[in-house]
């Protein structure tokens, strides 16, 4: 057999929320996996210099770490393609840097630099990179899913091939704009992946206390569309989830409400003593860490070696500190320009 | 349409909507009730056969979504126009307006663009009581990042709905109700495609004594009550059509006070808080030596808009009204 036949011959299934979904991760070249990983280690390692920020008071605002996340942001952005679309949270550090958003121009914008992708004005909550395909981080809970289910009749409207990922946590769900949004890209079938990552807190309130079904994902059944529940934690697993959905959005079979269960290890916002959990509950997450979990599984399959994460890891704090001084350093923005860009 | 081209409003924002969609494929028309029903006052009759369904977009009783969508189509390039049936129910979709739409250009940096336009019926009048009679543009153009335009005759709905929608960025188009249909005040519109600058007031009637500053169906009432004043009274009053309320065009406003010595600002909505106030204020501060007596405010009154005809006529200020707040300033 030549080797082209024996990976066809290989191609493997896997089954995953009832639907039998195809392992497109295998197939990855190692590049791409070695990537995936780096971008993981980026967002822990911005967030956790964030937090630094944030406990030496440069942050001005608030801002809501992803750490303990990583998997999904990275794992469903490297399932699309570079010119989709994608749209954010509140905790939306993670998204835009799997995006490939600039550190330099992100962590300047955290400081409130004058050099931030926003210029300042947005912060923490509002970092966007519409030209790269990031429709932006928002502010208010489930704020951004009109916009998505927007981007997507944009896609169907130019029929330019596109899809969508839209962002948001297990509280947006219960929002209103979920509900008109996820129904009219039902009936008008666009390519949004609607992908809740549920941390199980909005804020402080417990999905248990939040919802009296078992899955998120079974609020599929009230838009007739796709829905499942996946690891969040798992990488590999978001990837091939993701990766299989897209090609239905981009068949014209979508949209997809994909609940992918994962959890933030910080508090809601830089203000949390975080009294609704227990400590044993933070820490039995933490064993579920995404980035030890996939790093273990590249070793395995001897895609990277021990030393090679090493350097990626030394890598990422070298990134992470170029961006540091580079938002460190850059200017605040002139006062005068307090009244520019409001309109076009 | 009538072959003078003497129009109706309706038929001028019609108009505008069906020449622009032929000259651009990226607008569209998204709201409930648009396509085969002709939206719920008849403005897209006939379009869904013109456009289709997919630029002719009807949608479920979804505001929230229905701006949430067009916001996000926008920023990605299309130009939407969106209706919303009453203004009153722009309030159900306020996050995505207030938040989201009129926000993501400044809070991104200056790099959203976001070319749409809500259009939606406004205004009191029809006994449709609290809920469906609202004038709530104070509401919107409190908002940093929205435009809002309130045209009152066919020749300026025409070329200032051509304007909103080639602008970039979020208009909000607030049409009066009791203007849509109404034959008298039709008005000869051009057929081909004119533009009236978004931020220019209009001087509807010239006059010597007194400026009346009003906007949309509150010009078409000044208008009467300043022809009404000036032959039972002799007072000449001049009316300002603002068109526009955010930008407004203070210098119009100014230049006539300059002349006239006195200013009355007419307005539909609860005089509480009422878009006039800031005229007033504007006025007090800017064309303060001007001034040879105390700004009028003729406005609602401060309760919803009541059902019984009675009640409305009260609520609401009738030309006797206008008459009555300019008497006093003589």
């Amino acid at each position: 057999m030549t080797g082209i036949k024996q990976k066809k011959a290989r191609k493997k299934y896997l089954e995953i929320g009832g639907y039998t979904i195809e392992d497109r991760f295998s197939g990855l070249d190692s590049g791409v996996k070695t990537e995936m990983l780096k971008k993981m280690y980026q967002i822990r390692n911005f967030e956790l210099q964030t937090e630094q920020f944030i406990i030496r008071g440069m942050i001005h605002g608030t801002c809501h770490l992803y750490i303990g996340e990583e998997a999904s942001a990275v794992g469903a952005v490297y399932a699309s393609n570079r010119d989709d679309y994608i749209t954010s949270t509140h905790r939306g550090h993670g998204h835009c840097i799997a995006k490939g958003a600039d550190l330099d121009l992100m962590m300047a914008e955290l400081l409130g630099k004058e050099t931030g992708y926003c210029k300042g004005k947005g912060g923490s909550m509002h970092i966007a990179d519409v030209e790269s395909g990031n429709l932006g981080a928002n502010g208010i809970v489930g704020g951004s899913i009109g916009i998505a289910t927007g981007a997507g009749l944009t896609c169907r409207m130019k029929n330019n091939g596109k899809t969508v990922i839209c962002f948001f946590g297990d509280g947006a769900t219960n929002r209103g704009i979920f509900h008109g949004s996820l129904n009219m890209a039902s009936i008008w079938r666009l390519p949004v992946i609607y992908f809740c990552e549920n941390n199980i807190y909005g804020m402080s309130t417990s999905v248990k206390e939040a919802f009296n079904i078992k899955k998120i994902s079974d609020r599929k059944h009230a838009y007739g569309i796709d829905g499942l529940t996946i690891d969040g934690n798992n990488i590999i697993e978001v990837f091939n989830v993701v990766s299989h959905f897209q090609q239905k959005c981009r068949q014209g079979e979508g949209p997809v409400l994909i609940e992918a269960l994962t959890y933030r290890w910080r508090g809601h916002s830089k203000s949390d003593a975080q009294v609704y959990r227990t400590k044993e509950e933070v820490k039995e997450w933490m064993e579920k860490d995404p980035i030890k979990r996939y790093s273990r599984e590249l070793l395995d399959s001897k895609v990277l070696t021990r030393k090679e994460i090493e350097d990626i890891e030394n890598e990422v704090a070298d990134d992470i500190s170029k961006a540091s001084d580079f938002a460190r350093k850059s200017p605040f923005p002139d006062p005068m320009t307090v009244e520019e860009d409001v309109y076009a | 349409m009538k072959d003078n081209r003497e129009i109706t409003y309706l038929e001028a924002i019609r108009e505008a909507m069906q020449q622009m969609m032929r000259v651009d494929e990226n607008i569209f028309l998204i709201g409930e009730d648009i396509a085969e029903y002709g939206g719920a006052f008849g403005v897209t009759v006939g379009m869904v056969e013109e456009f289709g369904k997919e630029r002719i977009r009807n949608t479920p009783i979804s505001e929230a979504a229905i701006i949430g969508v067009a916001t996000g189509s926008a920023m990605t390039g299309m130009r939407p126009i969106a209706e919303i049936m009453f203004s009153d129910f722009i309030t159900i979709a306020m996050d995505q307006i207030a938040n989201q739409a009129a926000k993501a250009r400044y809070m991104f940096g200056g790099k959203a663009t976001i070319p749409m336009v809500v259009r939606t019926a406004g205004g009191g009048g029809t006994g449709a009581a609290g809920q469906h009679s609202q004038s709530l543009e104070a509401l919107v153009a409190h908002i940093p990042g929205l435009k809002v335009v309130m045209p009152s005759c066919p020749y300026d709905a025409k070329g200032l709905l051509v304007s909103a929608i080639n602008d970039d960025n979020p208009v909000i188009f607030i049409e009066h109700k009791l203007l849509y249909k109404n034959n008298k005040y039709i008005q000869y519109v051009p057929e081909e495609l004119y533009d009236i600058t978004l931020g220019k007031g209009d001087i509807k009637r010239k006059g010597a004594d007194l400026t009346i500053v009003a906007t949309s169906f509150m010009v078409q009432k000044s208008l009467i009550a300043a022809e009404e004043i000036k032959s039972e009274k002799g007072i000449d009053c001049e009316v300002v059509d603002l068109r526009t309320l955010r930008p407004l065009d203070m210098g119009i406003i100014l230049r006539s006070l300059e002349k006239t010595g006195r200013l009355a600002c007419v307005e539909e909505a609860p005089i509480f808080g009422g878009f006039m106030g800031e005229v007033a204020a504007r006025t007090a501060q800017e064309g303060f030596d001007f001034l040879d007596g105390p700004i009028m405010r003729i406005a609602g009154r401060n309760c919803p808009v009541p059902y019984s005809p009675v009640l409305e006529n009260e609520m609401i200020p009738g030309i006797e009204r206008i008459k009555a707040g300019i008497s006093k300033m003589f």
